[in-house]
């Protein structure tokens, strides 16, 4: 059946059955290949998208409970002051290596952002602890949300 | 699903003056190519490496490209998978070229294994931390050679000697500072002029660099913040198919039953592909897919490694560990000054299996045509890639086309094709271009494992505590003995006795041997850091032990066994000043050491760690110093060691993979756990500035961190871990 999604402040109508993952709803038939799979059972946080602001795993969300939530992906966080912070201090202190996590761990951060500006140690990792890094750039991703949140 | 053989790899290499050598200095699997290794990369001819290569084009070498319009492109001969190889090898281009790392673009070498070789592993593979190592000399001189044809193009149309111009940041300007010219507006010429062999070309002294050395900024980073950056798993094609993939969970097993009607029934899909080893739901797209996988409801037979488990595995690996194997090293009458030691230490040590886990799940997208084979994958193996896609199709090399990617994690598990491999076989039944991709499950279940390994050791100690004799015998799977058997010789596996064979301490007597074990019904491969991993664990917990044994700090034991290793002592000094070695920690903190010579590089980790009376460890602080001889990027050595020491971090303390009825037990980040950020320590990097030769950095960390902590560990309560991953339940206070 056909659902209309707004993603990143467009309308766009998909035709796939209501239990179809957001993830792949994003990845394949819309072509927005930024948001990541990794686990597909919410264990990586690979895939995290914003809904209604709330960062949520789009592996597990299914198409017919977005409703007409606003979904937000990395395309698209730049354009929120919280996400143009942390992509910044992302570059500053060269966060990345592989790359692959880093869109969900920049959306967490972002939805941490946003509930809480001035975050502590123990605020980011309950933000971060669902998102997996296997490259190891924890340190850094600390660091850049402090950095982005200028605490 | 066998590995590959590579047989033309091998055959074509027959040609090349060839030793196969271990030099304690990483994972040497190459082929000495004699003489200057940059010849080699410069023996094939260049042309047609870049698509779309426009007319005038400057292409002076298999590495640079400079059209009419200015735009420069640099041609990676490595993979990026996280590791900065694509900045580092850009700065050794731009270095000479003068070139600004903003005014490059980058772009994957396709596979050509005369043009992209890396010299010291024989292959045109990433891995061994051999990158910077290889290319250090190669790529400077191609861009120096770059630079002196564009100066000579300039100084042509200006009439003047070359010698007045220079050039810099894309531009040649002459004698008077008044004449300028683009390399955009130069290329047309340039790439007329002959082209100077690269041992004629001179190149910076290391006092003039103006890029190596610095903390350039990653070229890859701005496209990895929003989204933009491709991976193999975000290949689009038109008309491209999705496929959801069920592989044997046995391995050899086929499957039984396969409901396609029900798969059918699931809107979106559109074919059930059975390849006996393995069901492909080909889908619109992966949702569809995976639901029905679900449909499907396949039952397998398990075929003959349905009883494989673990306790079996390990009860064989401890028989056969006890016979003689191949000998790597002896030294002296090690049978002799054991029997004459005042003191006698004896120790087995057992690592598992481990599943790499890239955060990228495998997956490949072919488009098999009557005629040709395109594939989209990150790879670090691209040879060797196409070679068994050739093999696998009956297309002739050139026929199958390597579109290679970035790499969401490699770790080592992208040295391996099989995962190209089946998705050839799945495209076989498949009209149109199909992106084949595993689920986490299917990824961390079939894995190619990083060998179980089973170690005895015995010492022998002098009244003053020294050891005068060493015995190390390693039991396991030999990956090199699969991949590439002309380095194994009379059983002899370099890697697997990698950093056991010649520990940096002064050992009189030493005899170490190793014993190939294959376990059925289980694939192993390289694994980040490779045969230093588990060695360096083994030695360096021994050799903690020997000072335990001898009643002296475990440092102060090191240094008195490493006079004659300045380098490997001047890290070990290092490492231990900057953690404060020796001060006071609370009860249950302790401190341990580990340090190694491997991939060229030494390195040394001093771990503080707490553990909890329940005896779960914290591992507070990791302070490492390596000494890589003359470096590219800072920044990138630090991201590595931080990045690298979590790697092998995250396996010490969980990670393990064990098998039951021939099926992996573990699936997903519920059960093969990854270290998340509450959990991980702070990583200090302290950096030995000198004029060695380069070595290598990314899988340094990840071999020497796991000795330090379980040192710190028995620093902390007395315990001595022999086996990883760590057993928490053993260490609970007894208080």
């Amino acid at each position: 059946m056909a659902f209309t999604l707004k993603i990143n402040g467009t309308p766009h109508e998909v035709d796939v059955d209501g239990d179809a993952p957001l993830l792949w709803v994003l990845r394949d038939v819309l072509g927005m290949t930024g948001t990541k799979f990794g686990c597909g059972q919410a264990l990586c946080g690979a895939c995290t998208v914003h809904v209604d602001g709330q960062a949520v795993r789009s592996c597990q969300t299914t198409i017919d409970s977005v409703g007409d939530g606003a979904v937000t992906t990395i395309e698209a966080i730049g354009q929120v002051p919280q996400g143009a912070a942390l992509q910044k201090a992302w570059l500053e202190l060269e966060v990345v290596q592989c790359g692959y996590c880093q869109s969900g761990q920049i959306m967490s951060a972002a939805a941490l952002l946003k509930d809480t500006p001035k975050p502590t140690d123990d605020d980011i990792d309950a933000a971060m602890s669902g998102n997996v890094c296997r490259c190891g750039t924890y340190q850094r991703i600390r660091a850049a949300i402090k950095h982005a949140a200028g605490v | 699903m066998d590995g590959p053989v590579l047989r033309e790899q091998t055959a074509d290499e027959t040609a090349v003056s060839r030793r196969a050598f271990l030099q304690g200095a990483g994972l040497l699997l190459g082929f000495a190519l004699t003489s200057a290794s940059a010849e080699s990369v410069f023996a094939a001819p260049a042309s047609q490496v870049v698509e779309n290569e426009v007319t005038g084009t400057f292409a002076p070498n298999g590495f640079i490209r400079i059209n009419p319009t200015g735009a420069v492109t640099l041609v990676m001969p490595m993979v990026e998978m996280g590791q900065g190889v694509f900045t580092s090898l850009s700065m050794l281009l731009a270095e000479e070229l003068e070139v600004k790392l903003d005014q490059i673009q980058v772009q994957h070498a396709p596979p050509n294994h005369a043009l992209y070789v890396n010299s010291i592993i024989g292959i045109q593979n990433t891995g061994g931390s051999a990158s910077v190592r290889a290319f250090w000399t190669p790529l400077r001189q191609a861009g120096a050679i770059g630079r002196n044809l564009l100066i000579a193009a300039a100084a042509k149309r200006w009439n003047v000697d070359p010698a007045t111009c220079r050039a810099k940041d894309g531009v040649v300007v002459d004698a008077s500072g008044s004449k300028h010219l683009s390399y955009g507006e130069l290329a047309e010429a340039a790439a007329k002029l002959p082209v100077p062999p690269a041992a004629n070309v001179k190149l910076k002294e290391p006092k003039d660099f103006t890029l190596i050395g610095t903390r350039a900024k990653r070229v890859d980073s701005p496209i990895k913040i929003d989204g933009r950056a491709l991976y193999g798993i975000d290949t689009r094609l038109p008309g491209m198919k999705v496929a959801a993939v069920a592989i044997s969970p046995v391995l050899g097993g086929k499957a039984k039953t396969v409901d396609e009607k029900a798969a059918m029934a699931v809107r979106g899909v559109r074919q059930v592909v059975n390849i006996d080893e393995a069901i492909a739901i080909v889908a619109d797209h992966m949702g569809a897919a995976k639901k029905g996988l679900e449909a499907a409801a396949i039952r397998w037979d398990d075929g003959p490694n349905g009883k494989i488990s673990s306790a079996d595995i390990v009860k064989h690996l401890e028989e056969e560990s006890k016979k003689p194997g191949a000998v790597a090293r002896n030294v002296g009458d090690v049978g002799k000054a054991l029997a004459e030691a005042a003191q006698r230490v004896d120790a087995i040590y057992q690592v598992p299996f481990l599943a790499h886990a890239a955060m990228e799940p495998m997956n490949c997208t072919v488009h098999l045509q009557k005629d040709r084979c395109n594939i989209w994958v990150g790879t670090q193996a691209p040879t060797i890639t196409q070679s068994l896609v050739a093999e696998l199709t009956g297309l002739p090399k050139d026929a199958v086309k390597i579109h290679n990617h970035l790499i969401g994690g490699g770790f080592g598990r992208r040295l391996e094709a099989d995962g190209t491999v089946l998705a050839v076989k799945i495209a076989k039944h498949v009209d149109g271009p199909v992106k084949v991709i595993w689920s986490r499950e299917e990824d961390i279940q079939h894995d190619m494992y990083r060998p179980y390994y089973f170690d005895r050791l015995s010492a022998g100690l002098d009244a003053a505590g020294r050891p005068v004799a060493w015995t190390h015998r390693i039991a396991g799977s030999s990956v090199m003995a699969r991949y590439y058997p002309p380095y194994v010789k009379d059983g002899l596996d370099p890697d697997a006795v990698e950093a056991a064979a010649e520990p940096p301490y002064a050992l009189p007597n030493i005899h170490v041997d190793f014993v190939r074990v294959e376990p059925p019904g289980v694939r192993t491969s390289w694994w980040r850091g490779v045969g230093p991993t588990h060695n360096v664990f083994v030695v360096e917990s021994f050799m903690d032990e020997l000072a335990h044994a001898a009643k002296q700090d475990p440092v102060a034991y090191r240094k008195g066994l490493l006079g004659h290793n300045p380098r490997a002592l001047a890290v070990l000094s290092l490492a231990a000043d900057k953690a404060r070695w020796g001060s006071p920690l609370p009860a249950r903190h302790g401190r341990g050491i580990s340090v190694q010579f491997a991939y060229g590089s030494y390195t040394s980790q001093v771990a503080e760690v707490e553990v909890a009376a329940d005896g779960s460890v914290k591992v507070k602080r990791i302070v490492c110093a390596i000494d890589c001889g003359m470096y590219v990027n800072p920044d990138t050595i630090e991201a590595q060691v931080q990045g690298g020491t979590l790697f092998g971090l995250t396996a010490a303390l969980h990670g393990s993979i064990t098998f039951k009825d021939g099926r992996v037990e573990q699936s997903n980040f519920d059960t093969y756990l990854p270290m998340r950020i509450d959990e991980v320590p702070v990583v200090e990097t302290h950096l030995i500035k000198n004029a060695e030769a380069p070595g290598g950095v990314g899988e340094a960390p990840t071999a020497v961190v796991s000795a330090a902590v379980t040192n710190a560990i028995f620093a902390a309560t007395g315990k001595r871990v022999r086996s990883l991953p760590i057993d928490t339940n053993s260490l609970k206070s007894s208080s």
